[in-house]
């Protein structure tokens, strides 16, 4: 029921991937159906592969899914780092919280209940911003990859304008989801279990691992953090009703006051845990990397095996000679490919947090000054009576 | 955002005694927000010590039997009896004949200054002349195990008159205070003063800090209980006429106190209140007072509200202190975490900005925790002590319509002795003729002494009211800004951290 027609920019977790003007994709619209978030993604292009130059298609969240899935499967991009999923929109929160308002209606009064209704809809809006933004990204890693932005599947996404939903169920069918079972279970094992000739890939894989871990960590204390400040901001809510009520005055300062401490915990939320969050996930998709690499390294390492033992029976050496070059040759097509992804990786990361650190260092700034204004003069009006 | 206009309130003129202009907490417009009847009292502070329930025991070890005295009395036997009444007793609008009470209308100067012995004294004592300023401090724990107490050293500075010194200290224990409040609230709760009420006891806090725990929570209790003391008795001393009762005196100057036994549990002072209590608590609900003054209907109903506002906004400051405090516990992991993950960050200037960045969310965790004691010591314990102030006020109502009730006892009791002395006219017995004349001529004096108690309790509570007032407003006022100066400090500092901050974030190559 909500349709957002003022958007407002959130800059991106990442640096601007929207640069290469050969290929540019924006959500610039969203529609929210109860649970369901239809998404409009456009798309302005010189690329002779795609028919039209400009469009626009409608897409659920379960297309990106499909369309994330179907990259992970590929073989041929096992040593890319696949951009992270955008996670389902979670309107869970501020659902269950008007669910709980409408129940205490009844105690408080209308102005409160009113203030504490615009709250709970700037939190809705501000959770429908997060999953457009997220899901924004993910496209624009997709464009922004010398290799990804020209997968067929991608194209169909951005272009194809029936629904998806038939490809989708196909794609499950055939694919079922192997890979990607796979790589979810005892990857960490594999990846540290793998006798490691490289110094490079050796060293990522320590530091990729256990940065997982602490970050991991970060996330969820940052998340934890936020909640708490935002339930200051609710108590402000309650404080200034209850203070409107006695008098019609004072009211309106801290009325100010939660929206500044309101807006602090939403601006914190976005620049920070959103950062650690998406990271955290990026990160994720390294190690599903190392893995691949680490698996192929494993399988090259069987196929010597293979090759030994065929040459001890002479039987089949032609064959196994060539499954060991073959598994060699896509060990180091991936450790090659997996080294650039990686070092680019670093370097997109470190640039992220800066940008982000740097905004969220400004915003705090920004707002405790605003505050100190706000609070002087109410101070200055209550001395001068 | 729809402010609700600022309208002065109508016409509650009367006694609405305020400077031009100045609106703040006044009481609430006649017809007020319908709050509801009773509050959601979740004691959500994880630290609390309970004010509102455990008051059971004194800290004094005799008391080996939980029972209200005196100072706990007044709030919850009262307050249940108040709340679950409804807001008022049956009040019919008849001037009865004899009333002398004519309702109020124009400036509260009129009255505070047109008569009145104690007048004289509050003019005195108005605003800026007042000079006595009394610090509570230097907590002492005197003896051991569960015979220990806690000792106040209790010093008064002052230049008035009424004192034997300029500057003097003594030293207190909780149940003199306890004992100080039962003696005023004996002598003057019952002629219309309002008697500012003692701080509550607290079982819990009190058995920590004899057991010897010398941790965070015993500390804040006692720091609690100290800040508590204090205001106290600065209430007390701000009233003109407590000021210059002997007892006063006595508790500030004295070195040695008699100790305090009466507000000991089954004392039989004790048992009489209990019983006394109880049976106040009948009569009011059956006491149905001719209001004849719209004055006293008015603001019984603006203390009703107003009580219960208060309450819901010290309920909603109680929640801030607690979730200021999560914030606090929170960030401090954060802080801890952002660490680890600087710690684990490869790239060098990367790896400094967040150990920086948990740095400054350290500091920040601390000012959190600055910030959650201004919310309690300022906003949430003022909020308390007018909630127990509003429920005196209502003491000293219900002592009104106790004093009107007299009378009317009086009048009727004399009303028929008239009649049965009206037959005995027709009877020949001189004797008990007579009797019933001495009888009437008696009663005839008891009825004018309950007239001019019911007219000086209505006198002395306008005043107070008027004071209780103006003083409320004051006191809301001042520390309003001491907390918003509070508020500014926090951001201040916030705004120092982050521009620390900025340059380590701009450092990232």
């Amino acid at each position: 029921y909500r349709n957002l027609t003022h958007w407002l920019k959130t800059r991106s977790v990442s640096v601007d991937l929207n640069n290469d003007a050969s290929l540019l994709i924006d959500i610039p619209d969203a529609l929210c159906e109860r649970d369901k978030v239809k998404f409009t993604v456009h798309t302005k292009t010189t690329l002779s592969a795609f028919q039209k130059p400009e469009f626009s298609v409608p897409r659920q969240h379960e297309d990106f899914i499909w369309l994330h899935d179907t990259l992970v499967e590929t073989e041929d991009y096992a040593g890319l780092i696949i951009p992270p999923a955008p996670p389902k929109p979670d309107f869970e929160s501020p659902r269950e919280k008007m669910h709980k308002l409408g129940e205490g209606e009844a105690t408080m009064t209308k102005e409160e209940y009113n203030k504490m209704k615009q709250e709970l809809e700037a939190e809705y809006l501000a959770v429908f911003k997060k999953t457009v933004q997220v899901h924004e990204i993910f496209l624009q890693r997709l464009s922004s990859h010398a290799i990804l932005s020209k997968d067929r599947n991608f194209q169909i996404f951005l272009e194809y304008d029936q629904d998806l939903s038939v490809r989708r169920k196909n794609a499950k069918e055939m694919f079922g989801g192997f890979f990607k079972n796979m790589v979810k279970t005892a990857d960490e094992v594999i990846i540290s279990g793998i006798k490691e000739v490289d110094d490079f890939f050796e060293q990522e894989k320590t530091f990729l691992l256990d940065y997982y871990s602490k970050i991991k960590d970060s996330t969820a204390k940052a998340e934890k953090m936020t909640r708490s400040h935002k339930n200051v901001a609710d108590d402000y809510i309650h404080i200034s009703a209850t203070l409107n009520t006695l008098s019609a005055d004072d009211s309106t300062f801290y009325l100010r006051l939660y929206k500044v401490e309101g807006r602090v915990a939403s601006d914190q939320e976005l620049k920070l845990t959103e950062l650690l969050r998406y990271y955290m996930r990026d990160i994720q998709a390294a190690k599903d990397l190392l893995y691949r690499r680490a698996r192929a390294l494993a399988d090259y390492e069987h196929s010597n095996k293979a090759l030994d033992k065929a040459r001890l029976k002479s039987k089949d050496v032609p064959q196994a000679e060539e499954h060991q070059q073959q598994c060699l040759q896509k060990f180091d097509k991936l450790s090659e490919s997996g080294k650039r992804e990686l070092t680019s990786f670093k370097g997109r990361r470190v640039v992220a947090f800066r940008k982000n650190l740097i905004e969220m260092a400004e915003l705090e700034i920004k707002h405790a000054k605003n505050n100190v204004t706000l609070l002087q003069g109410c101070i200055d009006l209550l001395k001068s009576n | 955002m729809a402010d609700t206009a600022r309208d002065p309130p109508p016409e509650q003129t009367d006694f609405q005694e305020l400077e031009d202009g100045e609106d703040l907490f006044p009481e609430p417009a006649a017809a007020p927000e319908s709050g509801p009847a009773s509050l959601p009292a979740e004691d959500v502070s994880t630290n609390s010590n309970g004010p509102k329930q455990d008051s059971l025991f004194d800290d004094d070890p005799e008391d080996l039997f939980a029972e209200a005295t005196e100072e706990v009395s007044l709030d919850s036997p009262e307050r249940d009896v108040l709340l679950s009444d409804g807001p008022s007793p049956a009040i019919t609008p008849i001037t009865p004949p004899t009333s002398v009470i004519t309702p109020r209308i124009g400036h509260a100067h009129d009255d505070m200054f047109t008569h009145s012995s104690f007048d004289e004294i509050e003019e005195e004592e108005g605003g800026d002349s007042f000079d006595i300023h009394i610090a509570v401090s230097d907590p002492e724990k005197v003896g051991d195990g569960m015979n220990a107490y806690m000792a106040y050293k209790v010093t008064t500075k002052t230049s008035l008159s009424v004192f034997k010194q300029g500057e003097f200290s003594v030293k207190r224990r909780f149940s003199d205070f306890l004992g100080l409040h039962s003696k005023l609230a004996s002598k003057y709760l019952h002629v219309g003063y309002i008697v500012p009420p003692a701080p509550e006891k607290s079982i819990v806090g009190m058995t920590k800090v004899k057991v010897g725990k010398e941790d965070q929570s015993s500390n804040e209790f006692v720091e609690k209980r100290r800040s508590a003391l204090e205001r106290y008795l600065m209430r007390t001393v701000k009233h003109p006429v407590l000021l210059k009762d002997p007892d006063v005196l006595q508790f500030l100057e004295s070195s040695e106190l008699p100790r305090a036994v009466s507000t000991q549990a089954l004392s039989s002072a004790g048992l009489l209140r209990m019983v006394n209590k109880a049976a106040d608590a009948v009569n009011k609900m059956t006491i149905k007072m001719n209001e004849s003054d719209a004055w006293f209907e008015e603001k019984q109903q603006q203390f009703e509200n107003l009580d219960i506002q208060l309450r819901k906004l010290h309920a909603s400051v109680e929640s801030l202190v607690c979730h200021r405090k999560e914030l606090s516990v929170n960030t401090a992991l954060f802080a801890k975490s952002a660490a680890m993950l600087g710690n684990s960050e490869d790239h060098t200037a990367l790896s400094r900005a967040l150990s920086q960045l948990a740095e400054v969310e350290e500091k920040i965790d601390q000012l959190h925790q600055d910030q959650a004691n201004a919310d309690f010591y300022l906003f949430s314990e003022l909020l308390g002590d007018y909630v127990r102030l509003i429920t005196a006020v209502k003491g000293v109502f219900d002592h009104r319509m106790k004093t009107w009730q007299k009378w009317q006892d009086s009048q009727m009791l004399l009303q028929k002795k008239r009649e049965a002395e009206a037959k005995l006219q027709f009877t020949n017995k001189p004797d008990k003729l007579q009797q019933a004349k001495d009888e009437i001529k008696e009663l005839e004096g008891k009825v004018q002494q309950g007239e001019r108690d019911f007219e000086q309790i209505s006198k002395t509570i306008r005043k107070e009211v008027s004071r209780f007032e103006k003083e409320r407003v004051k006191d809301f006022k001042s520390v309003i800004i001491k907390y918003l100066e509070s508020l500014v400090q926090t951001q201040q500092q916030l705004i120092k951290y982050w521009e620390a901050f900025l340059p380590e974030a701009k450092a990232i190559s």
